[in-house]
């Protein structure tokens, strides 16, 4: 890989990393025919982010054909690389971006006024495809606004905030703080915004939808917007189901995508996505290293709750289009048996509100404890997958 | 063994008055009690308003008097004063010098603020071919290197015979970003052991000049990449 970006671009290539970097702790880094995709998720699996830049994007675009190429590295080691950016925007005048395969290093030059050159050669490691897929165009409600009407929603709210609660109307919107049942409600503060669909640009909605996210997550992606002055796209569907927000223009496209609170268990989608799940080495059960495990979303919409027993999701029908090339396959098969072992699992768990994680595939023991805390899936340890299908 | 010297310099007419009576008179007082006393009416000052200083020493034995008035208010301190170290001397002098430049503090302040704190050395390069002059670091997610062509004109001298790459432990360097702060140019030299010498020039409010020198001598313990 071989690009360079120039001008006001490095700026915004810059402030794309950082907003990520609020996401998780390590950048996926995969330059593709469309473009080059810079991907974040943090550690429980409820919210994803990425950021593509097309071709047109930079001044010189150059991809290796082939074989794809994809990588991770600490977040912070690229942040360092674009720390101050007010000197960015005086001093930096172009970023060569180079990928060096043979040493296993990126190395990312910036050519500053003055002919001063700063050179950070960061190793980075193989991963394998960290690809959230969802239709944000098939979800019931979407809005889209300037990004400085949720910013300015946003700083009512304290920023240890953790969970924020967005309902809607036919032409309203509600920003609420989200607070737990069982605080104690005599100390809690409550604070409420409501927003009138004429503020929004774009204001549709199909179902009177009340979700729940964590903020934390999107800050990031409210100062990226709002420094590149791009509007805020949102789509959601039932609590349980991601929120997406997404900006875009001509040459950059920006999804985060974020987990919500499902209701309760009757309500509850059931998020699981199927995966082709390819095990991890043998030896190691309790490998954590997510990057064995291939991780697909599914946003199907379930039907209504089923009165007797836990629902019967569709069959996914939309898998993470890369496989692991080296992995052995033993793929899952779509059917019904699995589902219910999903379902004996689901069922086990406390009927408490939690966030159900966007992704298949980890192997972090759920924190079942902590009813907010996102719980990622249980179905996929691997121990499991080797008693269940041979 | 690594060591650095810092050392201030302040010429006789920085000073409205300067008395001395011997040729030349050595005492040792402790900095931070030094600095506490200077700055004893509070950090920073009110516009308009400045603090006038008298340090006396009346000789062998006796402390080192400061007299400090601000807006009427008269502080007097009284420091006792200590037998002089030997002081440390790198025998860095100029003939010795192999490289040399001068730098405009703004864009080394720059590269200063944004090196990686993760690597222990910090590694100076001085070339009369390319790179000319470069600052790496090796730290936990790679290396960075900042490179400076002689042709800048950020570079206001660039004298260089021999090519030369040093490594200097980072934890040395570090008090020595406070002068680069205060200054506005900044001379590099590196002598033939590798002994390394930077110059800050600090000019007051009132256009008066003072320097401040820093020693350092290059860390032998790592194997040069």
């Amino acid at each position: 890989m071989d690009c360079v970006v120039t001008g006001g671009n490095v700026k915004v290539l810059a402030k794309a990393i950082h907003s990520l970097s609020r996401i998780g702790d390590e950048l996926y880094v995969e330059p593709q025919e469309d473009g080059l995709a810079l991907r974040s998720v943090n550690s429980s699996r409820s919210a994803y982010a990425c950021f593509l830049f097309a071709p047109l994007f930079f001044s010189r675009y150059t991809i290796s054909s082939g074989h794809a190429f994809r990588c991770k590295m600490a977040i912070k080691s690229v942040q360092a690389v674009f720390r101050s950016l007010a000197t960015l925007e005086k001093t930096v005048e172009k970023c060569h971006i180079e990928l060096d395969e043979q040493k296993n290093r990126l190395t990312f030059t910036l050519h500053c006024k003055h002919g001063l050159m700063k050179t950070h050669n960061l190793s980075f490691q193989d991963s394998e495809s960290l690809q959230a897929v969802f239709d944000k165009d098939s979800y019931g409600n979407a809005f889209r606004s300037h990004p400085r009407l949720l910013v300015d929603t946003v700083v009512h709210f304290p920023p240890s905030l953790d969970e924020v609660t967005v309902s809607v109307s036919d032409d309203r919107m509600w920003f609420r703080n989200h607070v737990e049942e069982e605080a104690d409600q005599s100390k809690a503060m409550l604070t409420e915004l409501c927003l009138a669909s004429d503020e929004f640009d774009h204001f549709a909605v199909q179902v009177h939808n009340s979700i729940t996210f964590c903020l934390k997550e999107l800050r990031g992606l409210l100062v990226f917007a709002e420094s590149t002055g791009l509007p805020i796209s949102m789509y959601f569907d039932e609590p349980g189901s991601p929120v997406v927000l997404s900006v875009t223009d001509s040459v950059l496209e920006g999804n985060f995508v974020l987990a919500t609170l499902s209701d309760d268990p009757n309500h509850r989608k059931n998020n699981t996505r199927r995966a082709r799940t390819p095990p991890p080495p043998p030896d190691d059960f309790m490998n954590d290293d997510i990057d064995s495990y291939l991780i697909a979303m599914d946003t199907s919409i379930a039907p209504g709750p089923s009165a007797t027993g836990p629902p019967t999701p569709p069959l996914a029908d939309s898998i993470c289009s890369k496989q692991a090339a080296a992995a052995n396959h033993r793929t899952r098969l779509h059917s019904e048996e699995e589902e219910e072992d999903d379902e004996t699992v689901d069922s086990s768990r406390p009927p408490n509100k939690k966030f159900c994680s966007l992704f298949f595939g980890s192997v972090f023991p759920p924190s079942s404890q902590m009813t907010t805390q996102p719980v990622t899936s249980q179905e996929v340890l691997a121990s499991d997958s080797e008693d269940d299908v041979e | 063994m690594s060591r650095r010297v810092f050392r201030g310099q302040k010429k006789a007419e920085i000073f409205q008055e300067f008395t001395i009576k011997e040729d030349s008179v050595g005492f040792q007082v402790n900095l931070t009690v030094l600095l506490d006393c200077l700055n004893i009416f509070g950090g920073s000052t009110a516009p308009g308003v400045s603090t006038a200083l008298r340090m006396c020493y009346k000789g062998y034995g006796h402390p080192l008097t400061l007299f400090l008035e601000e807006g009427g208010v008269v502080t007097v301190c009284k420091i006792n004063t200590q037998e002089p170290e030997e002081p440390v001397d790198f025998d860095f002098c100029s003939t010795n010098v192999t490289n040399k430049v001068i730098l405009q503090s703004e864009s080394l302040k720059e590269a200063f603020s944004e090196l990686d704190m993760t690597s222990e050395v910090l590694q100076i390069t001085m070339s009369p071919s390319q790179p000319y002059f470069r600052l790496s670091t090796f730290g936990n997610s790679g290396n960075a290197h900042y490179d400076y062509p002689k042709d800048s004109d950020m570079m206001e001298l660039f004298r260089c015979t021999k090519t030369q790459t040093n490594r200097y432990k980072m934890s040395l360097l570090k008090p020595s970003t406070k002068a680069l702060a205060l200054s506005c140019k900044v001379s590099v030299r590196t002598d033939s052991r590798g002994f390394l010498s930077l110059q800050y020039l600090v000019r007051n409010d009132d256009g008066q000049i003072c320097f401040v020198e820093y020693f350092c001598c290059p860390d032998e313990d790592v194997e040069e990449e």
